[in-house]
């Protein structure tokens, strides 16, 4: 290994890869990057999917040998991991944040909660209203649901909290 | 039976209904009945296949043959499938599937929610993942049946005549055997029993306010534990298996 990179160098460079589907976060505020070990010989890169059917995980494996191959690390083993399951609750403030300025109106707090059987009330990302109606439990990728805001009538996705 | 044959074959049982449910659902792609369901019924498919491939990647490790999840999939015959009988039901209409949905829904909801306190590391983690997304599938099931069943007099008597053809596979998904039994000894697979209580208290009322009738006197079908299956299942892995079978061993 030709790499002079520690730990935490190793996670820096890991966070310029954009999540496939959403590209104003990376893979580390998503929460899908879940640890970076050192051993002698290899970097083991551990991720967990975002929903069990994550079709962007062969995707995000390849751009993590692609990177870590552009700072002279060959030996990679990306494994995925499913516990604990992940939550948006790993996302932070800031992140949140970005999605909201990118028009997906973000998550609420889970605090470990169970998924409540009742559809959740969301903000509209564009003018802060908090009539908004669901349009589908459903949108684009497993991650959001459709809705439509009551007031400036704009339709917008919601990164569902689970 | 050792407690090693027990596990794969739970594991494999497990991961069957989430493959064949998923590869019917997927059926609906390019063809539902509007954009957002449409999107709804592939993405649910998404989730039923993943959590199939965490448990038959777990499965092959079990079995310690060599095989891969990929193999499990493409390579059996229909008698080693050993799905439930109610997965590998034919769409039909978008009530008949979504009635189908609501019932693995209610089961997947209460059971993985057990599951996820299994003794097995790797089961309870993908249980407890699962579970948060069966809820979402759950809410969205409920709401249709609902809805379509209290609906028009069309919508209402698609979903009557999707009960009557369906209720017969329903208790199946409660059915236990040695596999079980050697598993729930070790707190490793979750005992039904009540599982079908709370199954039965959460759909009959949602059959009832969608006004709906369940089929009196059924006979309850199974087989799926098995491995024999309904008429539909030889056309369902036909379609599933054409492609590694035209081409054997082509990688993307
Ligand atoms: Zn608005």
């Amino acid at each position: 290994m030709v790499t002079t990179l520690d730990k935490e160098g190793i996670i820096e460079v890991l966070r310029s890869i954009p999540d496939p589907e959403i590209p104003v976060i990376n893979i580390d505020e998503l929460g899908i990057l879940r640890d970076v070990i050192l051993t002698g010989d290899h970097v083991e890169v551990v991720i967990t999917p975002t929903y069990s059917g994550c079709p962007a995980m062969t995707q995000i494996e390849s751009d993590i040998r692609a990177k870590l191959h552009e700072h002279g690390i060959d030996n990679i083993v990306v494994r995925m991991t499913y516990q604990p399951a992940w939550t948006t609750d790993w996302m932070s403030e800031e992140a949140k944040e970005k999605l909201r300025k990118y028009g997906i109106s973000p998550p609420g707090r889970m605090h470990n909660a169970i998924v409540p059987l009742v559809v959740d009330s969301v903000v509209c990302p564009h003018c802060g209203s908090f009539q908004t109606a669901v349009v589908s439990e459903f949108g684009s990728t497993a991650c959001k649901a459709l809705y439509q805001c009551q007031d400036c009538k704009e339709p917008f996705d919601y990164f569902k909290s689970i | 039976m050792t407690k090693q044959e027990a596990l794969g074959k739970y594991l494999l049982r497990l991961a069957d209904t989430n493959l064949i449910l998923g590869q019917r659902l997927a059926e609906w792609c390019g063809t539902g009945p509007f954009l957002e369901e449409d999107l709804a019924m592939t993405n649910i498919s998404l989730d039923l296949f993943g959590t199939a491939e965490a448990l038959l990647k777990y499965a092959c490790e079990v079995e310690g043959k060599g095989r891969t999840a990929d193999e499990l999939t493409f390579r059996r015959p229909e008698r080693e499938f050993t799905n439930i009988l109610l997965v590998e039901q034919p769409n039909v209409d978008f009530g008949a599937t979504i009635l189908r949905q609501l019932f693995v829904d209610a089961f997947d909801y209460y059971h993985y929610s057990e599951l996820s306190k299994s003794s097995d590391p790797i089961i309870a983690g993908v249980a407890a993942k699962a579970s948060k997304e069966t809820t979402y599938h759950l809410r969205h099931s409920e709401s249709w049946v609902i809805r379509l069943g209290d609906g028009t007099e069309e919508s209402h008597q698609r979903m009557q005549n999707a009960l009557n053809e369906l209720w017969r596979f329903t208790d199946e998904q409660f059915e236990m055997n040695e596999v079980d039994a050697m598993l729930i000894e070790e707190r490793i697979a979750v005992d039904l029993a009540p599982i079908k209580a709370k199954w039965l208290e959460k759909v009959i009322p949602v059959l009832s306010e969608a006004t709906l009738q369940i089929p009196e006197n059924t006979f309850m079908q199974r087989g799926g534990r098995e491995g024999k299956h309904s008429e539909h299942f030889g056309f369902l892995l036909a379609e599933m298996h054409y492609i590694p079978r035209a081409y054997p061993d082509a990688t993307w």
